[in-house]
């Protein structure tokens, strides 16, 4: 990934992405699926956000474990700055959330208490913030470094039960579960996946995007306080 | 030394460290006490249903944050350098969750003791809650032990300890709320038998990922 910092393709593919859904997600034409109607559209806006954060979450693991294995001070910059911008999307997950829950569900708050999936998504960015805390009360960059990322491979099966089991077990106002069918049954045209799809590649390589900036910000700030950065 | 004498060794030394400094779980006792006092004097006889179950985890859940938290808190930098060149990190984590998990099956068989005595014993279905009750005892230590370790690097670990657990136990905690609740409507454990599994697999899990993971926190 280091190399590909500073490369550009991607970072063309990324706007190509995010230009296409953002003109065909208002423009194409979507199915009439009940209740939804037009808010369907959310769809490209709303869930991106929770796919690319956990896309985000799961490279942050693969670079804490690298952490952990090789002891190099850039796998845990890498892995802290996924991590933020991860927390971004996640609020800005809640945030479009919000918006479709108010035309479907009737208000913008009432579901926060309802919802196991909300619920399994707020405790995600409460494992996270706390693992921000944890880094903030360690003063020592190598010892933060190795806790922290000890914590955030911890915190990520744990997080995953939230996210995966548990929303299974219990009924969701979502989509999938509790008798409510899923996008993927009948809902998920062609038309919508033509753009879903190319969306959470967009919100994704934003995300990376983003983090590669503050990973050179993070590089730029150990080199200018002669911090050891192998 | 040998793996599994080196469990044992560890597991007797903090045994016989509990029994020399009683205040420890004396402490923990009059806290759990306090707090079915006060469920006690709130609701009197008349706690029943989902309430009674949510109490019953809140107590489980506060005794456990205080009696494993103090783990390797308690433990001296010099102490546990010492500990470091005598037995395998492994070997050190296991006999402190093994430890942690004891103690943790004996405060819950008394938190469900006490509770049941000051506000009754609404279960229906005893074999799933008390599976439940071992099962996420055992989920309980294992996790505090765990982030016990983690905590004591960071400084101001007291606070540490709840700001890092409660939000990875609260699906440990829900899976546990959905059997106690099923467990106080039918008496039929195969209706629980599903979540009691996926119980026992994160039980395997935590373990597992602390074992690998503890090696890479106790370097200092």
């Amino acid at each position: 990934m280091l190399k590909q910092l500073h490369n550009r393709w991607w970072k063309i593919l990324c706007v190509a992405f995010l230009v296409y859904t953002f003109t065909a997600g208002l423009l194409i034409h979507t199915p009439d699926v009940p209740l939804l109607h037009e808010t369907v559209r959310n769809l490209f806006f709303h869930v991106p956000c929770w796919f690319s954060m956990l896309l985000l979450m799961l490279i942050s693991l693969i670079y804490s474990i690298k952490f952990l294995r090789s002891g190099r001070m850039i796998h845990d910059v890498i892995a802290v700055s996924l991590l933020k911008v991860a927390m971004v999307f996640g609020v800005l997950g809640y945030l479009t959330g919000m918006l479709w829950g108010n035309f479907i569900w009737g208000d913008l708050l009432s579901w926060i208490t309802n919802d196991t999936k909300i619920l399994g998504a707020a405790i995600g960015l409460l494992i996270y913030f706390a693992y921000f805390i944890l880094r903030g009360s360690i003063d020592d960059e190598e010892k933060r470094a190795r806790v922290a990322a000890v914590y955030s491979i911890f915190a990520f099966i744990l997080l995953n039960v939230s996210i995966n089991v548990v929303p299974r077990l219990t009924s969701s106002l979502h989509p999938g579960s509790g008798g409510n069918a899923t996008f993927t049954v009948y809902d998920l045209d062609n038309n919508l996946r033509m753009v879903f799809y190319p969306a959470v590649f967009g919100y994704t390589l934003l995300g990376l995007w983003i983090s590669s900036i503050i990973i050179r910000m993070t590089i730029l700030h150990y080199k200018k306080n002669d911090i050891p950065l192998v | 030394m040998q793996f599994w004498p080196s469990v044992w060794g560890m597991l007797k030394k903090d045994l016989i460290l509990e029994m020399r400094q009683k205040y420890a779980i004396s402490g923990i006792l009059l806290y759990m006490l306090c707090i079915v006092f006060i469920i006690f004097m709130t609701f009197g006889q008349g706690v029943r249903g989902p309430v009674w179950v949510v109490l019953f985890w809140l107590i489980m859940l506060f005794t456990s944050v205080n009696a494993v938290a103090k783990s390797f808190l308690q433990e001296s930098t010099g102490r546990l350098l010492y500990y470091y060149t005598i037995a395998s990190p492994q070997a050190i984590i296991l006999a402190k969750m093994l430890y942690n998990i004891g103690l943790m099956i004996l405060m819950s068989a008394l938190a469900l003791l006490m509770h049941s005595i000051t506000s009754g014993y609404p279960i229906v279905d005893s074999p799933s809650f008390l599976l439940a009750n071992v099962l996420g005892a055992i989920a309980f230590a294992t996790t505090f032990s765990m982030i016990s370790a983690i905590a004591s690097k960071a400084s101001n670990s007291g606070t540490m300890m709840a700001i890092l657990s409660f939000p990875i136990l609260i699906p440990i905690l829900i899976i546990l709320i959905r059997i106690s609740l099923n467990a106080i409507q039918q008496n039929n454990l195969a209706v629980n038998l599903q979540d009691l599994m996926y119980l026992a697999a994160l039980d395997v899990m935590i373990l597992a990922m602390a074992l690998i993971l503890f090696p890479y926190l106790w370097r200092d």
